[in-house]
């Protein structure tokens, strides 16, 4: 960071499904003209994958993608962020010196959750923009994390509900309306109404919804379970189909873990002990351990998603390969790739879907439920 | 008890790194060792059987062994070393070593300990508490660890001095290559041993990178990277920094798909500009005549470029 500070910061930063809500908070506090990285396309990973290492993970192809098309559009200053035991905490760092040895001149704002306190960040921030008060840095940050909840409560609401909406696209059109109005306030409680009055709202969207309908959980690594162009949109696909999708990662519940990680790991290492007897690392501990949960809540199926090469859920794959066999509840696995094929996932969607109806008819033909 | 205790150590993962502590901790303590053999195709093929599919070959080695001392040993020792210094940590797939090996190999008793600063698992007393299950002395196994430690400190001292005496010795004569890869591959019979052997017979001075002054290492790799966190990855990196003008060549080997690896390798090459570098991957899939042909040009570029700035 011993560059020299640009005459005017124009801000850049990587795509997190539709938390750039409150990224954008985070950026505006440099005071500088933030710019959007487009939306991701095969474009972004075209050229992301092309400047990565080939075992690179495809949150690392896509944020490195992100960049690139910033870059493009004149940014100077990116941001980046990681944590955990995760090795994206250490993305920001080689990302910095793939970009720097292509010719671009930039700063990039790192966070390393092992190495930075909360102390640093407000330093860091203070070092780029001198005339940045404690005040809006700490109001800056409350306003991030109230849009990343209320993007996650609305968003929680439709994953459950969108399968069953009797007019095709009520919700999606009523989510990017959402967006639009998060995007323009910039009070707390302002925040606050608009997630009342789209909540409210989504509720008014008639939908039709059976009594019992599959239920699917959606478990695994945390940047391609959130960013849906990643996954093929895997949850509108099943949506699709009339089911109802939980997911359980989300941003909030990662920011929450900054604090309560150590709560949280041992929560679940006891709902897993069977399986598990120490923490394996980053997301994969509570993979396991939410799996058993949601089998026990009596989900249909569960899916577990990852990138190729994701260590720690890797590892988790052979417990769950397991809890699978013992509880005899399904578990399709995906792993994500720059190469991945779409119609495949779709064709492997579509037979787990079968699959997982079947199962339901005859447990409900037979009465007996053990099948 | 009247048997000793038949304690199986793979021979894979950390077991190259720790295995002289380790054998001598367990002979003080009256146990009996079973070591599994070098690997080899039939230990591989049992590994690849069991291990899932996109894990690292590493993994998919060390379960092999794991499975070949199933029925030979009582139990199993292997030991979880989460994080050894602050802020650092090692690859998560070391953390969840013996939670797979029970997973994938049922009926299988391991016995572990936790290395992990962060929640002051120490490792010393967390050797004290395995000991404690073969003898209930306990001057006999602070005396049998600090034995171990002392054989441990022993070899690492004679091997830095035979690789200083080795570059002495060179006089510049042959081109020198730091092989940058973990031990559990540089000292595998089946990855990076036969490697070794074939740039050895092509007049290169091999020098490899785990054996060096770790503590000097961890520090001196701030000048490649910063925010590097896996202590095995620091001291391997920093080896790079610590032999610095002595090397005319680096050569990473990397198991298929290696998480750490993978980054800190594109890291130091678009970072190290005056050395050349060479990266192989290695997975259960290895075209021997395609990787010959590659370690031959790299060994044919040093030495002309030796010749050159000789003269």
């Amino acid at each position: 960071m011993e560059n020299k500070l640009p005459q005017k910061i124009k801000v850049g930063f990587p795509h997190l499904g539709n938390y750039w809500v409150g990224f954008k908070e985070i950026a505006s506090m440099l005071d500088g003209e933030i710019i959007m990285p487009p939306p991701i396309t095969r474009k972004t990973i075209e050229i992301g994958a092309k400047q990565s290492p080939e075992t690179a993970c495809v949150p690392y192809k896509y944020t490195i993608g992100n960049f690139l098309e910033c870059l493009e559009k004149g940014a100077n200053v990116l941001i980046q962020a990681g944590g955990t035991s995760c090795r994206y905490a250490y993305y920001g760092e080689v990302q910095e010196a793939a970009l720097k040895k292509m010719g671009y001149d930039f700063i990039m704002i790192r966070f390393v959750a092992k190495k930075t306190s909360i102390l640093k960040i407000l330093l860091k921030f203070r070092k780029m923009n001198p005339k940045l008060s404690y005040y809006r840095m700490g109001k800056g940050f409350c306003l991030a994390y109230k849009k990343f909840e209320a993007v996650d409560k609305v968003e929680d609401f439709i994953r459950k509900n969108i399968g069953f909406e009797v007019k095709k696209g009520s919700f999606e059109r009523t989510f990017s309306q959402f967006l639009k109005e998060l995007d323009g306030v910039h009070e707390l409680n302002l925040i606050r109404q608009v997630k009342d009055k789209y909540l409210e709202e989504c509720l008014k969207i008639e939908i039709n919804k059976p009594a019992n309908p599959l239920r699917v959980g959606i478990i695994g690594e945390f940047y391609v379970t959130i960013e849906s162009f990643s996954n093929f949109f895997i949850e509108k696909e099943l949506g699709k189909r009339g089911v109802e999708v939980h997911r359980f990662v989300s941003i909030t519940h990662e920011l929450q873990n900054l604090i309560f990680s150590k709560q949280r790991t041992n929560k679940y290492l006891k709902i897993a002990k069977p399986y598990l007897k120490h923490h394996i690392g980053a997301h994969g501990t509570e993979t396991i351990g939410i799996a058993i949960e949601l089998i026990e809540k009596g989900f249909d199926g569960l899916i577990h998603i990852k990138p190729f090469g994701c260590v720690p859920e890797v590892s988790s794959m052979s417990m769950l390969h397991k809890i699978s066999k013992d509880f005899k509840t399904p578990i399709l696995y995906f792993s994500f790739d720059a190469q991945t094929s779409e119609t495949g996932v779709k064709t492997r969607i579509e037979a787990f879907y079968d699959m997982l109806k079947m199962k339901k008819n005859k447990k409900h033909g037979n009465k007996t439920g053990n099948n | 008890m009247s048997n000793p205790v038949k304690i199986g150590i793979p021979r894979a993962l950390l077991c190259h790194k720790y295995f002289v502590m380790w054998e001598e901790f367990f002979k003080t303590l009256g146990c009996q060792i079973v070591l599994s053999p070098e690997t080899n195709q039939q230990i591989l093929k049992e590994g690849l059987k069991l291990a899932v599919d996109e894990s690292c070959l590493s993994l998919k080695i060390l379960l092999g062994h794991a499975y070949y001392l199933k029925d030979k040993a009582d139990v199993l020792f292997l030991p979880r070393i989460v994080s050894s210094h602050k802020g650092e940590s090692t690859c998560v797939k070391l953390w969840a070593l013996t939670d797979i090996v029970r997973n994938t190999i049922p009926g299988i008793e391991v016995i572990d300990y936790t290395v992990d600063f962060n929640e002051f698992k120490f490792e010393s007393i967390e050797m004290f508490k395995v000991g404690w299950q073969f003898s209930k002395n306990p001057v006999k196994i602070i005396q049998a660890y600090l034995k171990g430690k002392e054989k441990l400190a022993e070899k690492h001292a004679k091997e830095l001095k035979e690789q200083w005496e080795l570059i002495k010795n060179n006089k510049k004569v042959k081109p020198s290559v730091l092989i940058v890869s973990h031990p559990y591959t540089t000292y595998d019979a089946y990855l990076g041993q036969p490697i070794i052997n074939f740039l050895k017979l092509q007049g290169i001075n091999v020098l490899l990178s785990d054996i060096v002054d770790h503590a000097k290492a961890r520090k001196l790799v701030r000048n490649i990277s910063t925010d590097m966190y896996w202590t095995y990855n620091k001291e391997i990196v920093g080896a790079i920094e610590y032999y610095k003008g002595h090397i005319d060549g680096i050569l990473f080997l990397m198991t298929f798909p290696c998480g750490p690896d993978s980054l800190v390798i594109d890291l130091c090459q678009n970072k190290i500009k005056d050395i050349p570098i060479v990266v192989i991957t290695l997975d259960e899939l290895q075209a021997e005549a395609g990787l010959k042909t590659r370690l031959e040009s790299f060994a044919d570029i040093l030495k002309m470029r030796k010749k050159k700035n000789g003269k």
